[in-house]
């Protein structure tokens, strides 16, 4: 996208950040101690790292990310399937249009959190409840992104294709789907963080096991070290998942890479 | 859909066939009207002209006058409310196989290189691939992009990609080529660049060309025939023969002939001043 070199490449500003990063956490741990910030409060950088050290080696929490990641990836592959799926018929097919999108405005309008009380309800404390909830929050984000994709695309090139004598088929196949490709990745990106909500709230709200509900009852009994150290794994969890989808978009959307991939500017022949 | 072998595929024989007596384009009295709420608008009123196999015809008007409407209506994407067009003698009821379209931007697929590019009419109508593939690289070459059937659109000019769109419609050997303002959006010196490049093209391959412009120049130095329009509802003022050599270099546009011509059009619009 931008014509600017990465930033990381550049050793002097990597070994920026990284002094950046630990005079933050110095400060961090100073202020906790001289300014004598109840623990309960904010605990103390090296208090949360024990806790993440000894979560990690009792092997606790490799269970609870277990599980969370898989209601995770489970809730985001069936949300954003079904958000595709019902995207692209809704954008192809005027009679679905005509009836669900009335119901699709009403709901896009809904904060879906909101309805993960009864999700954990009707669903129970087990896994399901989690990956429903987590599928419905990311559903709209895929769908709403695939119609307006479908929808955003030139009638000159429509036109194109049908001058050729093309089908409705061919049209949506080889113009419609691939133009549509950069919205729906960039609604792939939203639903994945969407999906990484509704399976944590839905923990916190009532789990046997994962990481919203680790935390949860670290934060019962006053364990905020420990709540923390929970936070830093989610936020790695969600930084891994988030590399790959960046990946899988570069591999999909190859067209839309930063020119000079392939070489210097061609030169004009004449 | 229409046959489309009812037109000879190849590019069409020098001049006018040996006893073919139907015009590549058959403009017949087309009048077209489109309802805007309660209003209709009438677009093009009785029009009428044709394009002679291998001719090269240019139309120019003043905008909105029905230019790129009589061109969707060749290509069989609208229909007349009125009269009717004829491609090789047959009526056009729809989407044709057999016709080129060149618009005014490239259009071109950023997901496919140039030379898939090239190649999407003979993906879209199904074609022999080998056989399409070795013309569109052809086509390529004719156009100057052989180092660039590998590169990605965004990677070229807008006068290269431009260059593509033509190879593009040229690759299933349409029996006509249409062409909406190809240069419009061109700078001045790539545009009289890519009017040589056309003409030369035109000369090796004689296809039947319509051609629409803005550009009173850029129609009297590329074709043989100059239909003028009225603004809206477009009709046909006037259809000049430029009586100019096929071979025509850049240089005669300093003639006076050349200068009679354009003057001469342009006297069309010098009331109502609608033209560039
Ligand atoms: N699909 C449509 N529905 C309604 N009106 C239309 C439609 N297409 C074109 N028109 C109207 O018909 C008239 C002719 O339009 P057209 O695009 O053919 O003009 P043009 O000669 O190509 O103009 P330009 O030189 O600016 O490209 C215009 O008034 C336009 O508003
Ligand atoms: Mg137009």
């Amino acid at each position: 996208m931008s014509d600017k070199p990465p930033i990381h490449t550049n050793l002097k500003t990597l070994s920026i950040s990284v002094l950046l990063f630990v005079l933050l956490i110095g400060l961090w741990e100073l202020a906790v101690r001289y300014l004598q910030v109840p623990a309960f409060v904010v605990p103390a950088p090296s208090s949360m790292f024990r806790a993440l050290y000894q979560g990690i080696a009792s092997g606790l929490y490799v269970e609870h990310v277990g599980v969370t990641l898989i209601e995770i990836l489970a809730g985001f592959a069936i949300g954003s399937s079904l958000g595709l799926l019902l995207g692209v018929g809704i954008a192809t097919n005027r009679y679905l249009a005509y009836f669900l999108y009335p119901y699709v405005v009403v709901f896009q309008s809904l904060p879906k959190v909101a309805i993960a009380p009864l999700i954990v309800l009707w669903f129970g404390l087990g896994i399901t409840s989690k990956i429903v909830a987590g599928a419905l929050i990311c559903f709209f984000a895929v769908m709403v992104n695939t119609i307006a994709g479908l929808r955003a695309v030139e009638q000159d090139r429509v036109d194109l294709i049908r001058s050729l004598g093309g089908s409705d088929f061919q049209v949506f196949w080889m113009l419609r789907l691939p133009s549509a490709m950069p919205f729906i990745m960039a609604g792939l990106e939203i639903a994945l963080t969407f999906a990484m909500i509704g399976v944590i709230v839905a923990e916190f709200l009532g789990a046997e096991r994962g990481l919203g509900m680790l935390m949860q009852s670290m934060n019962f009994s006053m364990d905020v070290a420990g709540s923390f150290s929970i936070l830093v794994v989610l936020a790695a969890l969600g930084l891994v998942l988030n590399r790959i989808i960046i990946f899988a978009r570069h591999r999909l959307i190859y067209w839309e890479q930063p020119a000079g991939v392939r070489g210097s500017d061609p030169p004009e022949t004449h | 859909m229409p046959i489309a072998n009812a037109v000879d595929l190849a590019p069409s024989g020098r001049g006018t066939g040996q006893g073919n007596s139907h015009p590549a384009i058959a403009v017949n009295a087309v009048t077209k009207r489109f309802r805007v709420g309660n209003d209709a608008i009438t677009a093009l009123e009785e029009v009428s002209l044709d394009v002679r196999r291998g001719e090269f015809v240019a139309i120019v008007g003043p905008s909105g006058c029905g230019k790129s409407t009589l061109l969707k209506i060749l290509t069989g994407l609208f229909a007349p409310s009125a009269g009717d067009t004829r491609i090789g003698g047959t009526v056009t009821t729809g989407p044709r196989r057999d016709i080129g379209v060149v618009f005014q931007s490239p259009l071109l697929f950023p997901w496919r290189t140039v030379l898939e590019n090239v190649m999407l009419p003979a993906d879209v109508q199904k074609l022999n691939r080998a056989t399409h593939l070795t013309r569109a690289k052809e086509l390529l070459d004719l156009v100057g992009l052989t180092d660039f059937k590998d590169r990605y659109p965004k990677e070229l000019s807008g006068g290269m990609q431009q260059r593509v769109a033509i190879a593009r419609a040229l690759l299933h050997q349409p029996a006509i080529l249409l062409m909406d303002e190809p240069f419009g959006a061109l700078d001045a010196m790539t545009r009289e660049r890519m009017n040589v490049e056309l003409q030369r093209l035109w000369r090796i391959h004689n296809t039947s060309i319509l051609f629409i412009t803005h550009s009173i120049p850029e129609a009297v130095f590329l074709a043989s025939r100059v239909v003028v329009m009225t603004p809206r509802p477009g009709r046909v003022a006037e259809i000049l023969d430029i009586d100019l050599p096929a071979k025509r270099p850049l240089a005669l546009m300093n003639s006076p002939e050349f200068g009679a011509y354009v003057a001469r059009i342009r006297s069309h619009f010098g009331s109502v001043g609608v033209i560039d």
